[in-house]
């Protein structure tokens, strides 16, 4: 390996070039985004086209704010940060029993909720809706929380992290006299916070990008998420693409930067998630 | 799981002990899956079942409530729109699937031997779509497509490529392609960080006695490191094949389906039927098929992909 890095082939400087032009071709969307929102109506629809706005406006952002786009901002963090509370907490515990305990039911429970993560789960949608409007739910929050935290993806991640706790810890704490709450808070949490932490990423991106499920069950303008809200921008107003860009921006800027943050156990994550057990 | 005998003392009853052990340990697992399976069972399995049964029904707004059998389905058949549909799902499959796991995979052998710095920064341009999310990398492509403004026309009518600006959207020609683009950069994050961790797994010294042994690097892939990555690589052919097949929202905000139904996939003309023309069980029904479908696609990748590549 030591030899074969310190040589440099004519096949490695070619590889290493497509890979800068492949960069340059997948950041280039977020640049064309970013650099968009600030152009004033001139230079969006100037030819040949603006590379860099050398009078950046803020009028896009000013505009895009007599929508209500911190609404919309607030709508989609509630809704990821609550739906991520939740799955990590209830799959951690479902996890962690999968995993760990042995009881009448447990086969069938698991290969149930393996058989319902191979489905598509947009076919549910229609279903779904008629549910929530059953409840109430329709055009809430929940109506869009409720669905994501029910998708078994974590209780499978989860129980992959909790089969590392070794059983010895479990039965060490039972003879100490400590109890099944005591156990998991005590022992179990500590031990599969990094798969905790991979689900926390993984449930609050996928929420905040899930379209479709918000599409279907929010309607009213208030209860828009940033998504959405673009969306219904780019509907409106299909050539005002300065004001869409500032909106793509909002969107998508905060979403980037939890990733960045915390894309160590993202990473690890779903590297775990494919592990068949 | 037998844990509960090494706490036993000598001199008590062990049956009676441990059925009570056993009998305890299920009741606390239940309470311990409760929170998760009222979520599941609530809002995942019900909703899979009433897909199921509805579509036995005439379930649509306005009209009466009643069961027709298998008429949803024989309707399905005859629907010049749903076969269109179904013939651009897979196109749309047929095309995604093999082309993200293939680019994702040379991406990931030029890629995870290099410097971790180095190997993070790719990993990351390349999840760099997903994370950004759909709606915002759709209206950009939406505004770089754009027959007037767009930066494509640009480029190609400035390199000379092309002498007049293309419709790239609104043309039944292209229209699929440019979707299908599209799904592309944003499909081929996953596939990478999976093969990155998959290729690190693999054993370096079966590497290193093929080098040794005078291997060419195809062969030390072809022979070492291929049959190795085997499970990842059916992991992410069946979860290409799910996502490309529930494709939408990209249809949705670029072309409605449009022009001429050119780009309307199943799973957005089940949206159109469902929650435009209000023909639920219609669309419940096609639902069905779709998770048939890809119920049987999943299948068949575990079949020819070898069954010893899993569990």
């Amino acid at each position: 390996m030591e030899t074969k890095k310190s040589l440099i082939t004519p096949g490695t400087v070619l590889t290493n070039i497509v890979l800068a032009l492949l960069s340059v071709f997948f950041i280039f969307p977020l640049y064309w985004i970013i650099t968009g929102s600030f152009k004033d109506p001139i230079a969006v629809n100037a030819s040949p086209p603006v590379w860099f706005p050398t009078e950046p406006t803020l009028d896009n952002y000013v505009r895009l704010l007599s929508n209500p786009a911190m609404k919309w901002l607030w709508n989609s963090v509630l809704l990821s940060v609550v739906a991520m509370a939740l799955t990590c907490l209830t799959a951690a515990m479902a996890g962690y029993v999968l995993a760990k305990k042995r009881f009448v039911g447990q086969k069938v429970i698991f290969s149930i909720m393996i058989c319902a993560m191979a489905l598509p789960k947009q076919v549910i949608l229609v279903p779904l809706l008629k549910e929530m409007s059953a409840l109430g739910l329709h055009d809430t929050l929940w109506g869009v929380i409720l669905p994501t935290v029910g998708w078994p993806f974590g209780i499978f991640l989860m129980k992959q992290f909790s089969e590392t706790i070794p059983t010895e810890m479990l039965e060490a704490a039972r003879i100490d006299g400590a109890g099944e709450t005591r156990t998991f808070v005590d022992i179990v949490l500590p031990m599969v916070k990094p798969g905790l932490g991979a689900l926390a990423i993984f449930t609050f991106i996928n929420s905040w990008n899930d379209y479709f499920l918000q599409l279907i069950m929010l309607n009213s303008s208030r209860n828009l998420t940033i998504s959405l809200g673009i969306a219904k921008l780019q509907a409106e107003m299909s050539n005002d693409f300065g004001l869409i860009m500032a909106g793509a921006a909002l969107a998508a800027i905060p979403i980037i930067t939890v990733f960045l943050m915390f894309q160590k156990y993202f990473t690890q994550g779903i590297a775990m998630g494919a592990v068949k057990g | 799981m037998g844990n509960g005998k090494s706490t036993l003392m000598a001199g008590q009853k062990p049956t009676v002990f441990n059925n009570a052990i056993v009998r305890q340990q299920t009741i606390s697992a239940y309470l311990f899956l409760l929170p998760a399976m009222v979520f599941f069972v609530g809002f995942v399995v019900i909703p899979m079942v009433m897909c199921l049964a509805t579509s036995f029904f005439n379930y649509s707004m306005g009209k009466p409530f009643e069961f027709i059998g298998l008429n949803n389905y024989l309707e399905m058949f005859k629907d010049q729109v749903f076969l269109k549909s179904l013939r651009n799902t897979f196109v749309l499959v047929a095309v995604a699937v093999p082309t993200v796991t293939a680019f994702s995979l040379w991406v990931s052998c030029a890629i995870y031997q290099m410097h971790a710095i180095k190997r993070s920064f790719f990993r990351c341009v390349f999840y760099l779509p997903v994370v950004t999310g759909t709606v915002a990398v759709a209206v950009v492509w939406k505004w770089m497509f754009n027959k007037y403004t767009g930066l494509l026309n640009y480029i190609l009518n400035a390199t000379g490529i092309l002498n007049e600006n293309v419709s790239w959207l609104g043309d039944a020609k292209t229209a699929l392609w440019c979707i299908i683009l599209i799904l592309f950069t944003t499909s081929i994050g996953q596939p990478i960080v999976l093969y990155v961790a998959a290729l690190g797994n693999v054993d370096p010294s079966l590497i290193d006695a093929g080098q040794v042994d005078g291997a060419t690097p195809f062969q030390v892939f072809w022979h070492i490191k291929w049959p190795q990555i085997m499970p990842t690589t059916l992991y992410i052919l069946v979860i290409t094949t799910i996502n490309s097949f529930q494709c939408y929202a990209l249809i949705q905000l670029l072309t409605s389906g449009g022009p001429d139904n050119s780009t309307s996939t199943i799973m957005y003309y089940i949206y159109y039927e469902a929650f435009k023309l209000y023909r639920y069980g219609y669309g419940n029904a096609m639902g069905v098929i779709l998770a048939i479908i890809i119920a049987l696609l999943s299948a068949l990748q575990f079949k020819v992909t070898g069954s010893g590549a899993t569990d």
